[in-house]
């Protein structure tokens, strides 16, 4: 009898006629397409970065499809979800969209260092590459215990190693900094904290006194921080913020009187989101980065010719966002993406879709040499990469920006990291992984 | 004459105090539960295990655990989340630090351990009461959320305070696939649920309504309202704790201190107040509105065509807000209300009184 039928049960008949509906009209995909879901956050506080970031990413996609026809022919497709940053609203995207497409998921990039961790779990038994481009977790560049995970171009560590060898370039000598004071701002997270073994490790190493200095997320008041580095006196600030953190610790650093030219931000610390709020306060703060701003690459002129051009519609709004940081770090992703569908199809087959597997095997294999960079049009906008089995990170470099008040310039050229610190490092907190959860490590 | 009670008489006391004494609610429960064991955990993809069934269940149980101290007890708490991560980082910390621990024993002393926290955090309850008393247990929500993120023992020394849960296996089975998993969690919340509704029918039940209604007229009458209101937040700290192990192990498999942040604990209150504060229904009710209807919305708004991506993902917020408006307005008392009041009018049908 219908009527008699309990509230909970009819939820639960409604959700299971709604699956129903949803599993059969899932658009049925052509063979040749290669699938990559997109698990963007557009909505809540790090809006801004993910609208940037999915849109240079998206963008770029979009254009190997209009300019090349796809990868070999076989066109890209994807599909958004949106996770709000929330963890729980990740996992339920990548389920969602994890088995679309002819061969499933080709790859994923959450950009959000929980959701990473979190999807990083399942996907060695749904054997889909997560690649975490320049965010969490370090310990997977060791490929051995963390077959799917891919911490590609360089993780958190081995920047501080660079913004350390920056600030001893910056002091005229890595033997200069004993005795230099350094403090390390950094946001109420597990982002935040991940870098505060490896700063403690290289202060032992050069002889630099590091004070960790904790930010309550969101970072709106940082009054009583500041004032401790006012009394700390330091001859340099490391900023490791998100979001909201960024602007307000730089008009904070200006009121207590601490110089912009002294702090130097992380990458999630040095878009033009984060230090335009901040006004004049962030005229000569310096940020690491592993790409540069501009539009002055041949692969970001082709995204402008073939998606933009002739007043079509991209995927982002505003069309100054385009050369931006954000942006430019999402076509990264593109190009890294693309990249490694073309190496395992030479290896798999041309012209045919490949599977997750395949494209970890691809995504391990990256050779992209000076010369293949400038074949693809970034030549100066990535810098080169080299991935394996051993090294899930690629071996990239960083370069540091300053801000003048409207863009970023270059003040550096690319600065390697320190494989000799950061890698020890990898080798021990992956193998305390891997005994946590019981894996025995690949050979490689 | 659709739930009609003609006919059936109650011939021995127990029959009389069963939890169903409907025998059409007692048909509709085995049903739901023969449903729930048995055809679901066949029927349904991966996705439905991983992304709906069990964070539905999970907070479920945590609703069902802040549904006792705030809807039965009246002690408004915004510390849900707190205890949530207690009881994840000490199941964590109990299977890393203690060889051989089985792992229901694990969820146990977990569930302990928070119970154990929430007493601590719930001794203010005895001089304050209501928005006075949130505040207080909003320090409990990041004193914890602090003190987990600041001393790396508790998360073995992870360099980003995440903590990985180690592989659940009871008596040499490993719960690895996302049936398994549903089905374990399914197990466990069903008989937490059981005993919750038990002690809300017993004497703890009736002392806790006591001291939710008038707690100076419940101390005239001899209740011992220090041990009522600990033994509340003791039991309901218990039941998020043993919620946030099972959201560790069963859910996500890594989980770092920001996985229980006040939003988890405002939207956990939510849960009840929508699904309705003081019914164990109501828990579920709630659970389902707040957990599943965004997902619904996410996927509808997938078929509407041509519209910019981050304005569908604002709508779906919006919808969502207008929903929750809607339906306070139309039974403040939350959904379980709304089916009682269903279930009154199908016991007259198809007469009007």
């Amino acid at each position: 009898m219908i009527r008699s039928v309990s509230l909970s049960v009819r939820k639960t008949a409604l959700c299971a006629v709604i699956g129903a509906m949803v599993g059969a009209a899932a658009p049925a995909f052509a063979q040749n397409e290669q699938f990559i879901p997109m698990l963007s956050y557009r909505v809540g506080p790090y809006a801004a970065g993910g609208t940037g970031f999915f849109g240079g990413f998206i963008d770029y996609l979009d254009m190997v499809n209009k300019r090349d026809g796809g990868v070999n022919g076989v066109k890209l497709t994807w599909e958004e979800c949106e996770t709000e940053y929330k963890n729980d609203r990740g996992m339920e995207c990548y389920e969602r969209l994890k088995k679309k497409g002819p061969t499933g998921a080709t790859v994923v990039d959450p950009l959000s260092t929980g959701i990473t961790y979190a999807i990083s779990d399942r996907a060695p038994t749904d054997k889909i590459p997560v690649v975490s481009l320049g965010h969490g977790r370090s310990d997977a560049a060791d490929g051995r215990v963390f077959e799917y995970v891919f911490p590609l171009i360089t993780s958190y560590w081995s920047q501080s190693t660079a913004k350390i060898k920056f600030i001893g370039q910056k002091e005229g000598g890595m033997d200069k900094l004993k005795g230099k004071k350094i403090v390390n701002l950094y946001h109420g997270s597990a982002y935040g904290k991940e870098t505060i073994p490896v700063l403690d490790v290289q202060a032992k190493k050069y002889g630099f006194t590091v004070t960790h200095i904790e930010v309550p997320h969101p970072g709106n008041e940082q009054q009583s921080q500041w004032l401790q580095v006012g009394q700390i006196k330091p001859d340099w600030v490391i900023l490791r913020g998100w979001g909201v953190m960024n602007p307000v610790a730089l008009r904070t650093a200006q009121r207590v009187g601490y110089p912009s030219n002294k702090i130097l931000g992380v990458w999630w610390s040095g878009a033009e989101e984060d230090v335009l709020p901040a006004g004049d306060a962030a005229k000569g703060y310096i940020a690491a980065s592993f790409h540069p701003s501009g539009t002055n690459f041949a692969v970001i002129q082709d995204i402008l010719k073939h998606v933009y051009g002739g007043g079509k519609k991209g995927n982002v709004d505003d069309p100054k966002r385009i050369g931006q940081q954000y942006f430019n770090r999402g076509v990264i992703q593109g190009i890294l993406a693309v990249e490694g569908i073309r190496v395992a199809q030479e290896k798999y087959g041309k012209g045919k879709p490949i599977t997750g597997e395949q494209m970890k095997w691809g995504l391990e294999n990256l050779n992209l040499s000076e010369q293949r960079l400038k074949q693809i049009g970034a030549s100066g906008l990535m810098s080169p990469l080299k991935s394996s089995c051993l090294d899930h990170e690629g071996g990239g470099a960083i370069k540091f920006m300053a801000w003048d008040g409207a863009k970023w310039t270059n003040i550096t050229d690319w600065i390697q990291s320190d494989q000799s610190i950061v890698r020890p490092m990898v080798e021990e907190a992956a193998a305390k992984y891997a005994k946590e959860k019981h894996l025995t490590p690949r050979k490689c | 004459m659709i739930y009609r009670e003609a006919g059936q008489f109650k011939t021995t006391y127990a029959k009389d105090q069963a939890i169903f004494p409907i025998r059409q609610d007692r048909y509709a429960m085995a049903a739901i539960l023969t449903i729930a064991f048995f055809i679901v955990p066949f029927s349904v993809s991966d996705y439905w295990f991983n992304a709906i069934l069990i964070p539905f269940l999970i907070l479920a149980l945590a609703a069902l655990g802040l549904n006792i101290l705030t809807g039965y007890t009246g002690q408004l708490s915004l510390g849900t989340a707190g205890f949530m991560a207690v009881g994840a980082f000490a199941a964590f910390n109990f299977m890393l630090r203690v060889p051989g621990m089985p792992l229901l024993v694990a969820f146990i002393l977990a569930g302990l351990t928070a119970a154990l926290v929430g007493i601590a955090f719930g001794l203010p309850s005895l001089r304050i009461k209501g928005f006075y008393l949130a505040v207080a247990t909003l320090a409990a929500q990041f004193f914890i959320e602090w003190v987990l993120i600041k001393f790396g023992w508790f998360s073995n020394y992870n360099s980003s305070g995440v903590i990985t849960a180690q592989p659940m296996i009871i008596l040499g089975y490993e719960f690895i696939t996302p049936r398994s998993k549903y089905l374990l969690t399914l197990a466990i919340v069903a008989v937490m649920a059981l005993a919750a509704k038990n002690m809300a029918r017993s004497e703890t039940g009736r002392v806790w309504m006591a001291v939710r209604d008038m707690d100076i007229a419940a101390e005239v009458i001899g209740i011992n309202i220090l041990k009522a209101k600990l033994l509340a937040f003791a039991v309901s700290s218990f039941y998020c704790g043993v919620a946030g192990a099972l959201w560790a192990y069963a859910y996500l498999g890594s989980v770092e201190p920001s996985a229980f942040t006040l939003d988890r604990s405002f939207q956990i209150l939510f849960m009840i107040i929508i699904g309705g504060v003081g019914t164990v229904l109501g828990s579920f009710l709630g659970a389902a509105f707040i957990v599943l209807l965004p997902i619904l919305l996410n996927v509808g708004a997938h078929y509407i065509p041509g519209v910019p991506r981050d304005l569908l993902s604002n709508l779906e917020l919006i919808v969502f807000g207008g929903l929750i408006i809607f339906f306070l307005a139309v039974e403040p008392h939350g959904l379980a209300r709304l089916w009682q009041i269903g279930k009154e009018k199908l016991r007259l049908w198809p007469f009007p009184h």
